[in-house]
């Protein structure tokens, strides 16, 4: 399993070898900034009134949810845009052959590239984490809801690299794959709108493959295994499938 | 090695067929090549070479056969097949962003080269390549013919026993022809080499064996001093200044057919064994005919190839035709 480290480090290398990684390390790092000074100083604002409140949404609920719920519509967005590249760019120059004919299995190559882009976004979310940190000088966070947040968070952009990933072998064109990546993970986003109104079975299980809703859950800070479950599956079921279709090609047929 | 792997060929294609969509890429393609061997694999554009390599590398998987890459079956154990090829696609896979060195390293650590011996791996691979000087600069900056020779020392860092070059030389200036040809030669000292190329000089110029592949068969197979017997062919020609009739020239022992050519020249057909040139000549003295020019023909590599390429097209245009 030495193969996925040698072939994650080298993602992560090329990546940050290029601006793309940087400037979108920027980018999110000043949107989610933003976001995040206006979310603190509408709770300054509120915050009197809440205090008269019972039950009244903490510190945490206010700005903290809100910071890591823009953080997965960031990550919505850019994840296509770094996992397109994954397999339909080394296709397109052809570099996969290397990968191909070196002793490594696919499932190697495939988890490689996965850990590669994820340690990206393990530094955006490190990012996006020290934020809220930032509150300590004033108050109190609540921890757990902070800890479930930042790893639904996690959990959320890891399942839309899974995605982005098998989208990214089906094409040699990046572009292609990060349009596609998008419409996908967009569609899971919101597959729960249909049938919200009613309580019918079509309609709970519309919410429940909802990608966004096991995000909410763990937002509000219940950590369900449930969720954790669905995130997990759905990433291992696109890690197969990325497997599958790049041995397809090397198996008989 | 152990005994019973250097008498085991390190590379055996068994009957590799691949269809695409109903045609036969590769048909029943099956060769060998052992220890030692430098082996030339010709063909015109499009007869399958390059698909026949990516299926002994294990980039594609074959419709039917196997291949053996010193006994280990590429596709019931590909890692152990894998880590004993070095393989230089058509296009060399490159990462334009990296440096030659870490780019060299990567494929060092892709193949398992052990931590302590990256740094002499890269050196070695480097110094053979010519590119101890350029191991700080991007590849996407070098030239093409650098570009090749990185592609290459990939090909060889991890000390594979099969290298397996796929048209190395396409689009080089003569020089880096030159190089490049001199750097296979070397490799043929301690790996095996196979080497795809539709440049019929340079198979002569490097290789101890040739197999020429068209329309996805082989057609011929053979070592490079039976292709040299192959290449005398057994016909004379002759100029005179007093031309004797052709009847007189059928005379001569040995002599099976007889042509005339203008300006007084003829060409001699004789069967291979029996050379009739002295004869020739005697005669020629005896009978004052004058003869002053007297050239053994010589088939090239060319001739071969094209006599071989062409004349089985129709060979097989035909079969397809009688199958369907």
């Amino acid at each position: 399993m030495k193969g996925i480290r040698v072939i994650a480090g080298r993602e992560v290398r090329s990546l940050f070898l290029s601006p793309l990684a940087w400037v979108v390390l920027a980018v999110v790092e000043f949107l989610l900034g933003y976001m995040f000074l206006a979310q603190v100083e509408l709770f300054l604002r509120v915050q009197p009134r809440l205090a008269g409140m019972d039950n009244a949404p903490g510190v945490t609920e206010v700005v903290v949810a809100e910071l890591f719920r823009n953080g997965a519509v960031i990550a919505l967005i850019i994840a296509p845009i770094l996992t397109m590249r994954l397999i339909s760019e080394e296709r397109r120059n052809q570099t996969l052959t290397l990968l191909f004919s070196a002793p490594v299995s696919m499932l190697e190559i495939v988890l490689g590239k996965y850990l590669g882009v994820m340690i990206f976004f393990g530094a955006m979310w490190g990012m996006v984490a020290c934020m809220p940190l930032a509150l300590y000088i004033g108050g109190q966070l609540d921890i757990g809801m902070y800890a479930a947040g930042l790893m639904g968070g996690i959990l959320l952009t890891g399942a839309f690299c899974a995605a982005g990933l098998y989208i990214s072998t089906l094409t040699i064109y990046p572009a292609v794959a990060a349009i596609s990546s998008f419409g996908l993970l967009l569609l899971l986003w919101v597959v729960d709108w249909a049938g919200k109104s009613g309580d019918t079975v079509v309609g709970n299980v519309l919410a429940y493959m909802s990608i966004l809703h096991h995000y909410e859950s763990l937002m509000e800070g219940v950590f369900s295994s449930a969720d954790v479950l669905y995130y997990l599956l759905f990433i291992a079921l696109f890690l197969i499938l990325s497997v599958r279709r790049l041995d397809a090609r090397r198996l008989p047929h | 090695m152990n005994d019973v792997n250097t008498s085991l060929p390190l590379v055996a294609a068994e009957r590799l067929s691949l269809a695409y969509d109903g045609t036969l890429a590769v048909h029943e393609v099956s060769f060998e090549v052992r220890r030692g061997d430098v082996l030339g694999f010709l063909g015109p554009n499009g007869a399958g070479k390059s698909t026949t390599m990516q299926i002994i590398t294990g980039n594609l998987a074959p419709s039917a056969g196997r291949v053996l890459i010193d006994g280990v079956d590429m596709l019931d154990d590909p890692k152990h097949a894998k880590s004993r090829i070095g393989y230089l696609p058509e296009h060399p896979p490159l990462y334009r962003e990296l440096t030659v060195d870490e780019y060299l390293l990567f494929c060092a650590r892709l193949n398992q080269v052990p931590k302590e011996r990256l740094r002499n791996a890269l050196d070695h691979a480097k110094l053979r390549c010519g590119l101890t000087a350029c191991g700080a600069r991007l590849i996407g900056n070098l030239s093409k013919g650098y570009q090749q020779r990185v592609g290459i020392a990939q090909a060889i860092i991890h000390g594979p026993p099969v290298v397996i070059l796929d048209e190395p030389t396409v689009g080089l200036d003569p020089i880096q022809i030159r190089d490049i040809r001199g750097l296979i030669r070397e490799l043929g000292n301690d790996h095996s080499v196979i080497l795809s190329t539709h440049i019929l000089p340079e198979v002569q110029a490097i290789c101890n064996r040739v197999q020429i592949i068209n329309n996805g068969s082989l057609v011929m197979s053979d070592t490079i001093d039976g292709l040299r017997q192959r290449m005398q062919s057994s016909t004379l020609t002759l100029a005179m200044r007093q031309p004797p009739g052709v009847a007189t020239l059928l005379e001569i022992p040995g002599v099976l057919n007889a042509e005339s050519l203008p300006e007084g020249r003829f060409r001699l057909h004789y069967a291979p064994t029996q050379n009739p040139a002295e004869a020739v000549v005697e005669r020629s003295v005896a009978a004052r005919w004058g003869l002053y020019e007297l050239i053994p023909e010589r088939v090239s590599l060319e001739d071969i190839f094209v006599n071989l390429t062409t004349t089985e097209n129709e060979v097989v245009v035909s079969a397809a035709r009688g199958e369907a």
